[in-house]
Formats: C-alpha cells, sequence, structure tokens
C-alpha cells in the first residue's frame, strides 16, 4: 500500500492504494469520479483521458503512484465552475457531438487539450487535424461526423 | 405553439449529464457490502471439464467463494434459451443445444466461464481466478460453417446431429427456380457476410443484490430490455420470480444489439449474490466483450438472380450459410431467417423469391443480432447483385434498380412482407442528385491524372422496423410479444413524467419523447420527465432494438396521451361549462375555442387531484397507460451513393463522398435522426472496409482486442451528406418508420460496390482491406498481362 497525493480539479487529496492502483482507478474507485470511463484494456479508445499536469493523459496507462503531487484535471472539474460549463461542452452539446455519452468525457478531454498544443504550436486545427488528433478516442455511436465539428467549434469558442 | 414539437432540432436534454462527467453507467453504481466477480473462463474452444480444483484460490486474501456450474445447475439455475422457435423445411423443430451460465461437463468456446470469484477486490477476484485450475481433455474444434457441416466434424451438441440447428425455406421454390430456368440473363454471385464485433464502448456490466429480509433482488445492467431480462431470468432461469426481482438499466453506453440478451454473468452474479449474501459487480474488460459478446453477421451465401429480355427481374434463389456460435443466443433463429430472407425481395417487384438457409453451431461465441440484424446481410446481398447484374448487363445500375422499383403500394413480395409506402425513385432521385453523379465522369478523370482509380456504387436498401405485431411474430416462432407500453402522468401541478418500455441507450429519447408531449399539450420539454428503464417504476416493456422505439415505444405514448386529452377536456369543458368538442389546448392553456374563457395547463391538473369539481362519475387523479401492439413491420428504406478513391499502388482506399436519402416517415428530430444515420453509416463502412471478427480454425479468437479488431476511428471516415425523402407510414399514428439501423443496413454494398467499380474487380470480400483491395488490383494486371 503506499499513500498517493495529488491535486484533482483544484482539491488537495491524498489515499492510501495498493502499489498497483491504476490512475483511472484511484479517480474512478477511491476518489468516485465517475466521469471518467474505462472502455478497453489496450489504451485505445481514450475515454479515460484526463489531463495530468496539463497534458491529456490516458488514465488507464498510468499508474496512481507516478501522478504523485501532480495537478489533474477530470471532466467534473474541466469548467471554470460548477454551473458553468466549459465551452468544448457546449460545442458538444450544441453540435449532437455524443450519443450514448460514454466517450464523452475522454473526447472532451482530448479535445481541449489537443486545442491548447495546436494553439501553443501556432498551428491551425483544422478537420483533417482533427480527424488525425482523434486516433487514440473511439467513439462507436456517432461516426465521428458531428465529434470533427463539435470540436471545431469548441475550438473557436475557446479562442 | 412551443418550437419544441415535432419536426424541431432540439438540442438534447440528457447531455448536459453526460459532457459534465455525470452519467450513471452500471460500473459507476456502488452497493453497501459490494463484492467483485471474476469468470474463470475456458481458453479452449472445445474441450470436456475433467476437473476443477479452486483450493487454492479459495486460500486467498479477499476471496468470498469459488462457485462453479455443478452447484449452479444444483440450484436448479435452468439454462440460457433461444426464444424464437423455428421450424425446418421437413417440420422438425430446431435443434437448442444445452447453456448453463456455467459449463458443467464440457466448454463449447473460448471464453465459456466454468467457475466464478466472488471476492472483496477487483483485484482479488482476478488473481483468484487465475488460481483455480480447471482440468481439461481438449477436444477437436470447428470455428465457421464449412467445417462444422464436414462428414465427421467435432459434434458440438449431442441433439444436433452434423451441428445442423435448423434448415429453414421462405418463399416458393418450384416457381423460382423454373423463373431462373427461363431467365434471359443469370447473375451469380457467392457472398460472404463478414463477422463481426458490436463493441458498444461502455462493456456490458452487473450489479446484483440479494435482500434476504425481503427475499428479493435488485440487478443493474447493460440492458437495451430490462424488463425483458427480467422476465427471463425469473421465468427460464429460475433466479428469482419476477415481483422479486427489479432490473434497472441506467445510463447505458450503446447497445447495437449486444445488450438486448441476458447472458451468463448476470445470471451468475444475481445467484452468487444470493449463495453470499453480498452485492456482485461484474464489469467485463474490453478483452472479455470481444471474448462473450455476441457477435454479428457470419453469413455465406449463394445467390442467383434471372432477368427477361428487357432487364426485369423475375426470379431470386439464395442459399445461405449461417454460423450461430456455440450456443443458441436469445434471438439468433430469427436473425437468419425472419429478419434476413423476408427483405430478399429489396425495393424490387421480383414475382419469384426462394430461399433456404441452414444455420450451423461452431466453437465460437453465440452469433445474435447487431445492428440492422439480418436486414444488413439481405441488403448486401441484394445490392451487391444489382449492382453486379448492372455491370453484367452493361446497363446504369441506378436505371436497372429503378425499372425494377416496388411502386404500387400496399405491395406484398413473395417472402412475406407487405411493404405500405415508399417512394424508391424519389430517394434515387434525391440521393442522384445531391451526389452529383451526371459530374462523376469528370471526377473520375480527374482522379486518374493524381493516380488515383476513383469508382461509385450505390445501394437502394429496403429494411423492417417497428417489430412487430404481436400475433403474427407469435405464428412465426417468436417466444413474446412485441407491442409496447408507456404510461403517461401528469402531476397535480401539470409537469408530466412519461414511462416508457423503451430503454434509451444513446438515441435521445429524453429528447424526442418530451418533443411528442410537447407537440401534443404545447408545454416546454423542460417540463417532461421520461422514465425509463427501471422494472419497479415502469411496469412492464419490451425495450429498444429493431429501430422500434419511435414507431411502437411513441405510438405507445401517443395512445396514452389520447387518453389524457381526452380527460382533460372533460375536465375543463365541466369547469369552464362549455362543449368538450369545443375546448383547445395552446399556450399552457386549455381554453374554449373562440372566448376568452380559459384555465391554466397546471389548474386542470389541481383539478383532476383536488376533485371538489370533476364532472359526474369522474375518477380522481390524471394518469393514463396504454399498450400499442403494431399491425404492420415499417419499412425505411433509402438510396446511398458512395464514392471512392482508391491507391492503386497500396490498395489503401479513400471514401471521398457519401450520401444518403433516406425515408423514415415522419422524423420527430432531424438533428438525432442525422446522428442516428452518421453513427449507422460508420458502422456499415467498419464493416465493408475494417472490422473483422476472425478465429483461426482451433477457434482461438485473432481479433481480441482493438490492436486485432478494426474499430473505425475519425479519420477512417468521411463526413457524410445525408437527407430525407419520407412517404407517411401508414400503420402506426405517428406515421413513423425507424432510424437506428438504416446506416448500418445500407451502406456496406455502396462501398464495395465503389470499391469493385474503382478497381475493375468484382471479386472483393468484405472488410475490403488495402491488402484485399491491393490483391485484387493484381488479378487484374494478371489478367490483362495474360491478354
Amino acid at each position: 500500500m503506499t499513500k498517493v497525493s495529488m491535486t484533482v480539479n483544484g482539491k488537495a487529496r491524498s489515499v492510501e492504494v495498493p502499489d498497483n492502483t491504476l490512475l483511472v482507478d484511484y479517480i474512478r474507485e477511491n476518489l468516485r469520479l465517475t466521469g471518467t470511463h474505462v472502455g478497453c484494456d489496450t489504451s485505445q479508445c481514450g475515454a479515460c483521458v484526463v489531463h495530468v499536469d496539463g497534458q491529456a493523459v490516458k488514465s488507464c496507462t498510468m499508474l496512481a503512484a507516478a501522478a504523485e503531487g501532480a495537478e489533474v484535471t477530470t471532466i467534473e472539474g474541466v469548467a471554470a465552475s460548477k454551473d458553468d460549463l466549459h465551452p468544448m461542452q457546449v460545442a458538444f452539446k450544441e453540435n449532437h457531438g455524443l450519443q450514448c455519452g460514454f466517450c464523452t468525457p475522454g473526447m472532451i478531454m482530448a479535445a481541449t487539450d489537443m486545442v491548447s498544443r495546436y494553439k501553443a504550436a501556432g498551428k491551425t486545427l483544422d478537420e483533417p487535424a482533427i480527424r488525425e488528433e482523434l486516433e487514440g478516442n473511439i467513439c462507436r455511436c456517432t461516426g465521428y461526423h458531428n465529434i470533427v465539428k463539435a470540436i471545431a467549434d469548441g475550438a473557436s469558442k475557446m479562442a | 405553439m412551443t418550437d419544441q414539437g415535432i419536426g424541431a432540432r432540439v438540442l438534447r436534454k440528457e447531455d448536459k449529464r453526460f459532457i459534465t462527467g455525470k452519467g450513471k453507467y452500471t460500473d459507476d453504481i456502488v452497493q453497501p457490502n459490494q463484492a467483485y466477480a471474476a469468470f474463470v473462463r475456458s481458453p479452449h474452444a472445445h474441450a470436456n471439464v475433467k476437473s476443477i480444483d479452486a483450493s487454492a484460490a479459495e486460500a486467498m486474501d479477499g476471496v468470498e467463494a469459488v462457485l462453479n456450474g455443478h452447484q449452479l445447475t444444483g440450484d436448479a439455475i435452468g439454462n440460457i434459451i433461444c426464444g424464437w422457435g423455428i421450424t425446418s423445411k421437413d417440420g422438425s423443430p430446431m435443434n437448442m443445444g444445452a447453456w448453463s451460465a456455467l459449463a458443467t461437463e464440457k466448454v463449447r468456446y473460448v471464453g465459456d466461464a466454468v467457475a466464478v470469484v466472488i471476492a472483496d477486490s477487483k483485484a482479488q477476484a482476478q488473481a483468484a481466478a487465475e488460481a483455480v485450475m480447471v482440468e481439461y481433455e481438449v477436444l477437436p474444434a470447428t470455428s465457421n460453417v464449412r467445417d462444422s457441416m464436414k462428414e465427421g466434424a467435432p459434434q458440438i451438441h449431442e441433439n444436433a446431429p452434423g451441428n445442423q440447428i435448423f434448415d429453414w425455406e421462405i418463399g416458393n421454390k418450384d416457381e423460382t427456380d423454373a423463373a431462373l430456368a427461363s431467365a434471359h440473363h443469370t447473375t451469380t454471385m457467392d457472398i460472404t457476410n463478414n463477422r463481426l464485433s458490436p463493441n458498444p464502448m461502455e462493456p456490458r456490466s452487473a450489479v446484483a443484490t440479494f435482500d434476504e429480509s425481503e427475499d428479493h433482488y435488485t440487478l443493474y445492467t447493460t440492458s437495451q430490455n430490462p424488463h425483458v431480462a427480467r422476465l427471463v431470468l425469473s421465468a427460464f432461469y429460475n433466479v428469482a420470480p419476477e415481483h422479486k426481482l427489479r432490473v434497472i438499466a441506467p445510463d447505458v453506453g450503446g447497445g447495437f444489439g449486444a445488450k438486448i440478451y441476458i447472458y451468463p454473468e448476470e445470471i451468475v452474479c444475481l445467484w452468487a449474490s444470493m449463495k453470499t449474501n453480498r452485492s456482485v459487480k461484474w464489469t467485463s474488460t474490453r478483452s472479455e466483450a470481444f471474448l462473450t459478446d455476441a457477435h454479428g453477421r457470419d453469413h455465406v451465401s449463394t445467390a442467383t438472380m434471372g432477368f427477361d429480355a428487357d432487364n426485369n427481374i423475375v426470379g431470386f434463389k439464395i442459399n445461405t450459410k449461417a454460423n450461430l456460435g456455440a450456443y443458441m443466443s436469445l434471438f439468433s433463429s430469427s436473425v437468419p431467417t425472419y429478419l434476413y430472407a423476408t427483405l430478399l425481395s429489396g425495393q424490387y417487384n421480383i414475382a419469384n423469391v426462394y430461399c433456404d438457409v441452414q444455420t450451423y453451431y461452431t466453437n465460437t461465441v453465440p452469433v445474435d443480432a447487431y445492428r440492422g440484424a439480418g436486414r444488413p446481410e439481405a441488403s448486401y446481398l441484394v445490392e451487391r447483385m444489382m449492382e453486379t447484374a448492372a455491370r453484367e448487363l452493361g446497363v446504369d445500375p441506378g436505371e436497372l434498380r429503378r425499372q425494377n422499383f416496388v411502386r404500387e403500394f400496399p405491395h406484398q413480395t413473395p417472402v412475406i412482407m407487405a411493404y405500405d409506402s415508399g417512394d424508391f425513385a424519389g430517394n434515387l432521385d434525391q440521393a442522384k442528385a445531391a451526389a452529383d453523379v451526371a459530374g462523376f465522369a469528370a471526377r473520375k478523370e480527374e482522379a486518374a491524372k493524381r493516380g488515383k482509380l476513383r469508382g461509385m456504387g450505390y445501394s437502394n436498401y429496403i429494411e423492417a422496423c417497428g417489430i412487430a405485431p404481436s400475433a403474427a411474430v407469435g405464428s412465426l416462432g417468436a417466444g413474446v410479444g412485441l407491442w409496447e407500453s408507456a404510461e403517461v402522468r401528469v402531476n397535480p401541478v401539470g409537469t408530466i413524467e412519461i414511462l416508457t418500455g423503451s430503454h434509451s441507450h444513446g438515441q435521445g429519447h429524453e429528447t424526442t419523447f418530451a418533443q411528442l408531449v410537447s407537440e401534443r399539450f404545447d408545454l416546454p420539454t423542460e417540463n417532461i420527465q421520461i422514465v425509463h428503464g427501471d422494472t419497479d417504476k415502469v411496469q412492464f416493456g419490451m425495450g429498444t432494438y429493431g429501430s422500434r422505439s419511435g414507431a411502437v415505444g411513441m405510438s405507445a405514448i401517443s395512445k396514452a396521451l389520447d387518453k389524457v386529452e381526452a380527460k382533460v377536456k372533460k375536465i375543463a369543458a365541466h369547469v369552464l361549462e362549455a362543449a368538450e368538442d369545443d375546448i383547445v389546448i395552446e399556450g399552457g392553456e386549455v381554453k374554449v375555442k373562440g372566448t376568452d374563457k380559459a384555465m391554466g395547463w397546471h389548474e386542470v391538473g389541481l383539478s383532476a387531484y383536488t376533485a371538489h369539481n370533476l364532472p359526474e362519475g369522474m375518477e380522481p387523479g390524471l394518469k393514463e397507460g396504454a399498450f400499442y401492439d403494431p399491425t404492420n413491420f415499417t419499412f425505411p428504406a433509402g438510396c446511398y451513393i458512395c464514392e471512392v478513391e482508391v491507391d492503386p499502388q497500396t490498395g489503401v482506399t479513400e471514401i471521398v463522398q457519401f450520401t444518403a436519402s433516406d425515408d423514415f416517415g415522419t422524423i420527430i428530430n432531424p438533428m438525432i435522426v442525422e446522428g442516428q444515420v452518421h453513427g449507422g453509416i460508420a458502422q456499415g463502412i467498419g464493416q465493408a472496409m475494417l472490422e473483422h471478427a476472425v478465429y483461426d480454425d482451433d477457434g482461438q479468437l485473432l481479433s481480441g482486442s482493438y490492436m486485432d479488431y478494426c474499430m473505425p476511428r475519425a479519420d477512417d471516415v468521411p463526413n457524410y451528406t445525408v437527407s430525407h425523402h419520407s412517404t407517411t407510414c401508414p400503420g402506426n399514428p405517428l406515421g413513423m418508420k425507424g432510424c437506428g439501423e438504416a446506416g448500418a443496413i445500407g451502406s456496406p454494398p455502396a462501398v464495395i460496390n465503389a470499391i469493385t467499380d474503382a478497381i475493375g474487380n468484382n471479386n472483393l470480400s468484405m472488410p475490403a482491406t488495402p491488402s484485399r483491395v491491393w490483391a485484387a488490383l493484381q488479378q487484374v494486371s494478371a489478367a490483362q498481362a495474360a491478354e
């Protein structure tokens, strides 16, 4: 057992967990933040994407202990406040970028990350770029059409 | 009028919780004193179970119990059944093999569970499951129909000689043979419909709780039809009587058919909860999902279509061999029969159709309905045949179709279905215009300059939804009725709850069903709550599959709304001292037409519950229920046109344009309907180009993860151009046909027709991967070199 401490959605958290606890289980099981999902066991579906120190990470691929001292943001903490929505969340709703909702938190976390990265690099996040960037996020419902639209719209809303 | 009624692009009510991470899926549920289940699964496709030694596992930390199939059957838990009986040509019933939720003597596919470990934590349960020692006597296995039907093939179930489950037929054999014999031209093809893994993104999950004090069970599970689950768990599997079992399907992360069935894991979790007196949770890993979720498709067919000298179709004969896997899943038998062969007349006027179907056991996971269920197989067959025939006859593929379209309705096909409405030429014209078919030659020429091979393919699909008239399906072997129920509760403050037996797992019912009520009573959708997915709240329901929630589920709501409306008008007429016929409901008020006399909608609700001033003899309250049994199937149809570019150097194919024109009847929310079509097309493109569930000859699943099974990613699919050209369905009060499966049904043949057009070789099977396309191109080159 190891005591693992990190800041999650702005709140200091500290939990004693088995050494092999994955970050996603720490988030879901220990902190009961169940918006982060698990859709595969080979790190490919992206339903578990969170931000660790500002970078998108598949939380099923990282030990909780490896996030010791980190700043973690999950879907529950992406908006500015409890009553607010992040512009990317708004864009997913307005563009019907979700159906069953299971992949959605990971999609939104991946999307905000890609917008920030492209902005920092001074690159244009056009449709082909969005589609390529979504390599690590699988959706079975939407056919991606409206997810791609939502991310483009969210990117402009974030600008 | 509100702007939230029928036809409005209302944003979804359910989205808020999903985009904020507040959705509540089964794995998010935690019960007090919860333990975790891990299954001990067979690594062999076919083996006798000699012994199970759980002693090491039982001694491990946190292990509550290790349970096996002998204990399960010892507690009289029943075998898993197929609920649709099919009768063979010779009148004999289908050969349903016994399927225990935990195998006792024999395992029949890789993943077949023989034992379960219940432990304090997920990790402890998994570790202990690996410590259960099972001794197997490995038997020869078969993983496909070709091998299963061979003389001397391994015998999978004692009661199915030669592994055959049934040998069924439909249509008129002699007349079809005669029509083909006298045909001016015949087209014959061998067509394989590739096996698929459904892959809803949320893996299956179950949380079972036995409450000893009440002798009552609660099951949270990933189900498309919780009432059907309760019925089957109770009536057939003997887990608990219906009144002692509550099944809740909370937010469900996609279904696509895979979550219709009641699987061994739910049965075992309920039973184990009783055995251990703890809540028991099991959540599938993706690897387990590949091994144990019912797969789809897996047909091998030979078909011959005959034409007269004027290119009219005169006959169509098909033989299909279908792989149903190691056991018969809940609706498995209906898929390659009544959901498939009844659509083999396509959109065409064909006097003679005959199809016979043989189904076989193999040592693979059971095969059952997957998005479209039988209709994609039919549509692929018919539309590949039409395109191929057009090429052989040297005529335009769109025009060959047009010439043979059914134009008058109702139209009785030779294979049971009576099409009730449609305008197939209208859909063809709309799709052709949107796809700029006229400009294709120029685009092809331009692509050639870039070294690309451009091709175009059509698909004019028809399917059957709104399943289904109960008496009709009963006469065909269904073990259930396929009506739907609804209850409308108007509260004393005027807000409304709609209780429905339909279940939403991505379809947006919380929005569209509220739109129906908004349209009727001119109320904002925020005042309307949709309640579903809980057998304690909703009286009964048959659930959501086969695109039935609109045509059947909403029709039930509509029927209940009729009753509420009638009572509201009676109350208002009484209070306002007017004639019922003069009462109108609009703008949040119930008014006397042509006067300023009115009462607020909420005042009617209050009047019904205070009951101080109701018409003589009227019962208090404002709550009405209805059961709706459809009068016919509905027949969504449409035209899809796909345009591809193939790189001849690599075989890499890009879909450069995908155009859809659908006839779904009445559309409640175009935004949601378009989303359904997008998703369906992506799954169809997945089948056509990427996805293939592959077993080796020994029954080992080779495509058991997202490393090996190619799910469509965002850069594998195009933007879709979708449009509607609709005719009203005469069969239900709303005129709806259904839109959930059309995309997956219509798109695969359009894609393959386009690729084969591009490469000039019709010998191409799904999935058309770059290596297969490249190989097909080499055949063309080799043939050219030989000339």
